[in-house]
């Protein structure tokens, strides 16, 4: 087990390398100077010239990559265009709101998908099943940010039951805190819970025409047992592997729905850069989601062993 | 009609008319029928904006600022006085249009990095590498930092789009040509001296389509959702273009006051990405029994 989640991580560093790689090429495709756009419209071309060489940019661009790996390595993702903060920094006062958010969202998503996921398998055909299948369907194709303004319309401004928006830390209420949270869960977790849904239903349903399940039923197990004791565990593979791939979709909505909410968290960062040009911070930041990215998908893989006995490393 | 006083006997499908074998299929693919119906008139709406009694969707009239749906202007009218049914419906082009494109541009480089990728050993794993290392970056992420490092226009949309999703195409394709390769059909073709191009483009190219064109439709449906979060953002398509993104993100001060604004772009948004998930999950049934069956 340990020699494969060494094996696992190795095999994650090339493209963790060739993200790097990515990431720095990122900013060089760019057109115009960076180092006159950190100067601003009014510099002489002698300032230009002083941030160009504070920056490294008159060196070769083996030379810079060099200079950002080392740098990258011990931790220092470089500081932001504009208030000249460490990048780290900004990153780290940012983690609360989005961590909190996400988490939320997932806890949602997985309780309420997994459960309609298995009751539409166990009564397929039946109008829970459809009902929830046009709900996975329809709930796939709704756009993050509009849904969120639909229950901003409704929950906040029309019944007045929660906040519009904003963020209240936990440190300074519980209640509050969850309170500003509900919206943007449910906003961002149907979309999730909509993948969810249709891949638990997918699953649970395939296990369910398999022949050990019929074995079972003809050995005399009652219905319950037969789906607690037999199918659920064996159909828990795919989910979780969905739950997995599925936290891209998570990130992107992170981003959006902090937008939406006015939570002031990475997703809140990244679009402010992104509306500043600030380079270093969109750096910082699409590296940090890549390798949270790998790191669930890596926790996904080790977990399958929870579930499939067949399956070890 | 013979056969209904014959009773409903097996009657073979080649002997059913046009018509008929129409009805079956609208029957027995419903999904996909109301999906392709939905998308249709989505493009009729985007093709006919003009003949559809809509006035110019850049016109500013300051004097009908906000004001709520009814009399002349159906979908009401936003903070400086446009007309938001024409806006919305003129809307629709760019997000088809983006949609159109990311999914074609996409579904050729897919399909060209994809066959190779499978067939060519030694390319293979370079290529498949480096896919690697663009699924690692979240799509939406990837697609925001690139719109904002060259600039909002269309083309960089559709370039910020086309980066992100053509990984999976090629995944799809080296799939399938991996099974393939090993088919006596693909022996045979060898041993009677196809070389390469030919046999990638004669025996292998037609046995990927119909998988290429199902994942096309859900490239294109997130291309349309992401080209309008990446505008709402404010990192999409320049904000004088009237597509449903950058018309949320302008109203999105105005929900207390002026709900309609953002209520209809999300609405023709939304149906608009379901007919395109609509259409593609019927082609998918149709196309293979086999997932579709477990699917269902």
């Amino acid at each position: 087990m340990l020699a494969y989640i060494l094996r696992r991580i190795l095999a994650t560093l090339p493209v963790m390398g060739i993200v790097v790689v990515f990431v720095f090429l990122l900013v060089r495709i760019a057109p115009g100077d960076p180092a006159a756009i950190i100067a601003g419209d009014y510099a002489t071309p002698e300032n230009i010239q002083k941030i160009r060489v504070g920056l490294g940019l008159d060196k070769p661009i083996h030379v810079q990559f060099w200079i950002y790996l080392t740098n990258l390595a011990q931790g220092d993702l470089g500081r932001s265009l504009h208030s000249r903060l460490p990048v780290g920094q900004l990153i780290l006062q940012r983690v609360e709101p989005t961590v909190a958010l996400a988490l939320s969202t997932l806890t949602f998503a997985i309780l309420m998908a997994i459960p309609l996921g298995i009751v539409a398998a166990w009564k397929a055909g039946s109008l829970i099943d459809r009902a929830v299948m046009v709900f996975a369907v329809g709930g796939f194709s709704l756009p993050v940010f509009w849904l969120g303004f639909l229950l901003i319309y409704a929950f906040s401004i029309r019944l007045d039951l929660l906040p519009v928006q904003g963020y209240v830390s936990y440190r300074q209420g519980v209640l509050p805190f969850i309170r500003h949270l509900i919206l943007p869960t449910v906003a961002l977790g149907l979309i999730y819970m909509a993948l969810l849904a249709r891949i638990t239903r997918a699953s649970v349903l395939e296990v369910l025409q398999s022949d050990y399940i019929r074995t079972a039923y003809a050995k005399g197990v009652r219905p319950a047992g037969v789906l607690f004791a037999h199918a659920l565990k064996n159909a828990a593979v795919p989910v979780v592997t969905t739950i997995g791939v599925g936290f891209a979709l998570l990130i992107g909505g992170v981003v959006i729905t902090e937008s939406v909410f006015a939570l002031p968290g990475l997703g809140r960062l990244t679009v402010d850069a992104v509306l500043q040009r600030d380079y270093s911070i969109i750096q910082g930041v699409t590296l940090l989601f890549a390798l949270v990215y790998a790191v669930v998908n890596l926790v996904v893989d080790l977990s399958y062993t929870l579930f499939d006995p067949r399956i070890r490393y | 009609m013979t056969d209904s006083l014959e009773g409903p006997g097996f009657i073979p499908y080649d002997a059913l008319t046009r018509t008929q074998k129409a009805r079956r299929f609208a029957r027995r693919n419903p999904t996909m029928i109301a999906g392709a119906v939905l998308l249709l008139l989505m493009v009729a709406l985007a093709i006919g904006a003009p003949l559809l009694h809509t006035v110019n969707p850049v016109d500013m009239n300051p004097v009908d600022r906000l004001k709520a749906p009814g009399g002349g202007n159906w979908f009401g009218t936003d903070m400086y006085g446009r007309d938001s049914y024409s806006r919305v419906i003129y809307g629709s082009r760019v997000s088809l249009f983006v949609g159109l494109v990311v999914a074609s541009v996409t579904s050729v480089i897919g399909l060209t990095v994809g066959l190779v990728s499978g067939f060519v050993r030694r390319l293979d794993n370079v290529i498949m590498r480096v896919m690697d290392g663009i699924m690692a970056l979240p799509d939406l992420l990837l697609a925001i930092s690139f719109v904002a490092l060259t600039g909002a226009s269309v083309r960089n949309v559709i370039i910020a789009l086309v980066i992100p999703q053509t990984p999976r195409v090629v995944r799809l394709v080296r799939s399938i040509v991996l099974v393939l390769r090993e088919q006596p059909f693909v022996e045979s073709a060898t041993a009677m001296g196809a070389r390469l191009p030919r046999l990638l483009i004669r025996h292998l190219l037609p046995n990927t389509l119909a998988a290429l064109v199902v994942q096309g439709t859900y490239v294109m449906a997130s291309a349309v959702l992401i080209e309008a979060g990446l505008s709402f953002l404010g990192a999409g398509t320049p904000p004088e273009i009237p597509s449903w993104g950058n018309i949320m993100a302008e109203a999105r001060s105005y929900v207390r006051v002026a709900f309609w604004l953002l209520l209809f772009p999300g609405l023709f948004l939304a149906l608009t990405v379901l007919s395109i998930n609509l259409l593609g999950d019927g082609l998918r049934d149709m196309l293979d029994p086999r997932i579709a069956r477990r699917m269902r």
